[in-house]
């Protein structure tokens, strides 16, 4: 199966019109040795064919009903209105590419132009890029971003431990080309937020907290912003966009950069990718910003349009000189979360995330019943938000295991996979999707599991 | 044309209109820590045929593949096949959470681990690891590898990365954000990398040359076995810009000509959608002597007893994470039913195509636009726009072609050729297609020469003209509530 249209005619009269005999006259320059190598793939498949070996390979999964998976992590089943993938499927949008072009591209750029609004109200930010490939490499930036913005007079960011562990993991890959910084806070997986304020001087760049924080709670962010900028850094928050439907936006308590991971904004969790990297700002810092950006403008007529915009900061025109280099984004998904936003509104948001609060705070109370399970055992006053971290009577892996196989039910993250002290804690996600039925039976079936 | 504006979802807006209804909560509502709610989130109110409506007509003002011809150079815009969309949407693979234990995805892990296989054989490499998120995130996962690989050496004078004066922007860009100096090499008179500028540049400070081959003029590298083996004698790596693999699948090996590791746009060469700028994927190949480098986690084959099973590991001195999870799954999808469909025969079969009809188009139209490098080109083409006597440029030629229903070449790019137009059909063109295109391309460059102004004034027949990005960037109006004017 190929997609190639042409007939034998035409391609002999395309042949004849370049002034070549055959096809392979067109590869001349290539090495003769290298020439046409006889590649070991499978043979070809129709579509008839694709399509049942495709099931049949994802029928190797175990079916996942989302209402009984209580994992996320930074991934999470959400609930995605119909209209998203009505969107998403309008293939003008899908199979078009950078808009380059304005005049053919003002579809894609209005909507992004507000994507970037809704992000900014959403974060209390002053302006968003056009999105970045995932929520890690979004803090990746930020953190450059913050190193470029002390302009090579700070080397240290401040990183706390509760920043989902990969995203601290990607921070340092993404450094560990220039060393333009250490990375301290994080050695000491105990360390609250009093503990990094403290580390912060006149080295650090930034300071950067996640909220609600990996462990699913909410950190206290009274004075935060104003110990960091006493020392002259910057504050990055990581966050979640779903809890801004309830809870007070960065913006509000000081953040100069927000970045978030957007999937659950209508983005399937499709095993981890694509996803959407948020990243937003104080109009302070556009210039450091990286990626696409969109503005409005007028065109020779006098209409509103949107252009890309600020185009000097990326890499096909500053090339070495450029703030990072971005180019393919994730423009696809962030139309994904403009669908959602526009089509939950204001209240709708707020009821995700209600929903979230309230089924998680019940899943927590009924699952703090059950004897030799403690919840949020290192903070049990502290709110939380969708998530929180059960201490088990044993292996989480073990626990999990028997929750599957026994009673179809996906367990929580294993905080053991990235430390081994706390391998008989997990890290419980509740959200719309979860209903009371099924938190009813993730509650009987721990109880089943412990004893 | 409707030339109306179209309101924002805000001007669309109504304080008390929903879209949608949440189930009533079915358990006690604990209680809310006040002191952290806000009042308000901002979000607009719309009904559900507000939305819908309002994407509709955006969507009819964007222009895709599926709308017309779009010989966008360097960016591959060929058909996404439809079953492809349908395939990465089955709900084992769109529902799966990436941190469900491996036995419970094995279909997942399978997909990538044969999807590594096959890439690795495509390009002629030992190992693949699908982690990076687009082109450019792998160019900057191949350079944190190369400075590993010299470092574990003991090698820490290797600063200097070579790149052509033709390279891709994001190569200079990758190398300055992975701590390397990029140092500029010159083209010569057929439009290859200039030899001697290869061999005077490397010394024991090279840690490696980043080339794109087909290189950006569409040009074969004609001295591409002297590059690598001048790189490799003085003790560097070569990279590779996967970016025009589509001219290369099944013809030739990057690995079989000496390249240490190159990255694969899985949006170009193998069709996953560009998304409107993303998302893509882009896997990295290396050769033996990378492969423990790679980032992590990569999928392995481990057979207990009689049982195949996939497990993720983390490659021995592998540089880290370059992403969450392992890559855009979604795509990996998609690039793997497509590679199915079409074996080895079928993507020989593309890249022959691509080419075809990229040496079609450039006999078809150097008549009427010069074509410096006027030679068999690979699967693009770079011509001038200008229209010498009429003051016309590559810009005025690209807004008149949007007149004609199509989408423009890259224009400007490279930085190489003065007025640049840079033209890549792909092989899922056909012939009729193309000759409309050679008709409206030799009818501009009639016109540049009768009325220049109906070119300097195009587009004519586009829902806006054009667009003035210079009060763009200067008033700054990123959001529509933030119109903040800057000096």
């Amino acid at each position: 199966m190929s997609y190639v249209p042409h007939t034998e005619r035409e391609r002999n009269e395309m042949l004849a019109v370049i002034g070549v005999a055959r096809m392979g006259e067109l590869f001349a320059d290539v090495p003769a040795q290298v020439r046409f190598p006889a590649l070991k793939l499978p043979p070809t498949a129709s579509e008839i064919d694709i399509i049942s070996e495709m099931q049949a390979l994802a029928g190797r999964n175990a079916a996942v009903d989302p209402a009984l998976s209580f994992l996320g992590a930074g991934t999470y089943h959400h609930f995605r209105p119909a209209i998203v993938d009505y969107v998403l499927s309008r293939s003008e949008f899908y199979t078009s590419y950078t808009q380059y072009q304005p005049e053919v591209s003002q579809g894609f750029l209005q909507a992004l132009f507000e994507y970037q609004s809704m992000i900014c109200r959403l974060t209390d930010m002053e302006v968003s890029n056009a999105s970045h490939y995932d929520g890690a490499t979004a803090l990746a930036e930020a953190v450059l971003l913050a190193l470029n913005a002390a302009a090579g007079k700070r080397s240290k960011i401040v990183l706390s431990p509760a920043v989902h562990p990969q995203y601290r993991a990607v921070v340092k890959t993404y450094l560990r080309g220039t060393h333009a910084a250490t990375v301290v806070g994080d050695e000491d997986g105990a360390a609250d937020l009093e503990q990094l304020k403290r580390l912060l001087d006149q080295d650090t760049a930034a300071l950067v907290v996640q909220n609600p924080n990996f462990f699913g709670q909410c950190e206290p962010t009274e004075g935060l912003a104003e110990a960091v900028h006493r020392a002259g850094g910057l504050l990055i928050i990581v966050t979640d966009p779903i809890s801004l439907g309830l809870f007070r936006p960065p913006g509000a308590y000081g953040a100069d950069v927000v970045v978030a991971e957007g999937q659950s904004l209508g983005i399937p969790p499709a095993f981890g990718g694509p996803h959407l990297g948020i990243f937003a700002a104080r109009m302070a810092q556009v210039r450091r910003l990286s990626g696409h950006i969109v503005g409005e403008t007028v065109d020779a007529d006098g209409r509103r349009g949107y252009v890309l915009t600020l185009a000097t900061r990326e890499q096909h025109i500053r090339r070495a000189k450029a703030t990072s280099n971005i180019c393919t984004n994730s423009a696809l998904c962030a139309l994904a979360a403009a669908a959602y936003l526009a089509t939950m509104g204001k209240r709708g948001l707020r009821q995700v995330a209600e929903l979230c609060f309230y089924r998680s705070h019940y899943a927590a109370a009924e699952i703090g019943k059950l004897i030799g399970f403690e919840v949020n055992p290192q903070a049990p006053r502290n709110p939380f938000f969708k998530e929180f971290v059960v201490r088990l009577p044993g292996p989480a892996a073990e626990i999990n295991a028997q929750l599957l196989r026994q009673h179809g039910i996906i367990g929580g993250y294993d905080l053991g996979r990235d430390d081994p002290h706390l391998k008989n804690h997990m890290l419980v996600a509740v959200t719309e999707v979860n209903t009371r039925a099924s938190i009813d039976r993730l509650v009987s079936a721990l109880g089943k599991v412990a004893t | 044309m409707i030339r109306n504006k179209i309101p924002t979802l805000y001007e669309l807006s109504v304080p008390g209109r929903h879209g949608i209804d949440l189930p009533a909560t079915d358990v006690p509502q604990a209680a809310l820590p006040k002191a952290e709610l806000r009042a308000d989130c901002d979000l607009p109110e719309l009904s559900q045929l507000d939305v819908v409506r309002h994407y509709l007509l955006l969507s009819q003002r964007n222009f895709g593949v599926d709308t017309g011809f779009y010989p966008l150079g360097s960016c591959t815009m060929k058909f996404n096949p439809k079953v492809n969309e349908q395939i990465a949407r089955l709900p084992s693979f769109a529902e799966a959470h990436p941190l469900q234990e491996p036995e419970t995805v094995q279909g997942n892990l399978a997909l990538m681990f044969e999807l590594q296989q096959w890439l690795a054989e495509i390009g002629g490499f030992a190992g693949v690891s699908l982690q990076p998120a687009a082109g450019a995130h792998g160019e900057f996962t191949g350079l944190l590898m190369m400075r590993a690989y010299h470092r574990e050496r003991g090698d820490l004078k290797r600063s200097r990365i070579l790149i052509p004066d033709s390279a891709h922007g994001t190569n200079p860009a990758s190398t300055t954000m992975a701590g390397f100096t990029a140092v500029e090499l010159p083209s010569d008179a057929r439009g290859n990398v200039d030899l001697d500028a290869v061999r005077v540049a490397c010394d024991d400070t090279v840690a490696g040359i980043m080339i794109t081959n087909p290189n950006t003029l569409g040009l074969f590298e004609e001295h591409i076995a002297e590059v690598v083996r001048l790189v490799h004698a003085c003790g560097g790596l070569v990279y590779g810009d996967g970016a025009n693999l589509n001219a290369l699948a099944g013809i030739a090996r990057p690995g079989d000509l000496g390249f240490d590791a190159m990255h694969y746009n899985l949006h170009k060469t193998f069709s996953t959608p560009h998304g409107g700028g993303g998302p893509g994927s882009g896997p990295v190949g290396v050769s033996a002597q990378l492969k423990e480098f790679l980032p992590g986690p990569v999928v392995e084959l481990t057979r207990d007893a009689d049982d195949a099973r996939y497990v993720f590991s983390m490659p021995d001195k592998s540089i880290g994470r370059v992403a969450t999870f392992f890559g855009n799954f979604g795509m990996l999808v998609r690039a793997y039913a497509y590679i199915r469909q079409h074996g080895a025969e079928g993507l020989r079969e593309n890249s022959e195509h691509a080419v075809l009809n990229a040496n079609y188009l450039r006999v078809k139209l150097r008549d009427a636009y010069s074509v410096p490098f006027d030679r068999i080109n690979m699967h693009e083409f770079v011509c001038r726009g200008a229209i010498e006597g009429s003051g016309v440029r590559a810009l005025d030629v690209s807004k008149r072609l949007l007149d004609y229903g199509f989408h423009p070449p890259t224009n400007y790019f490279p930085l190489t050729v003065p007025e640049a137009l840079m033209i890549e059909p792909t092989e899922t063109e056909a012939k009729p297609t193309l000759d409309a295109f050679v008709d409206a391309m030799q009818t501009i460059a009639k016109e540049a020469l009768d009325d220049p102004t109906l070119l300097k004034s195009a587009p004519h027949d586009t829902p806006v003209k054009r667009l003035d990005e210079v009060k763009a960037a200067r008033e700054l109006v990123l959001s529509d509530r933030t119109k903040v004017a800057k000096d």
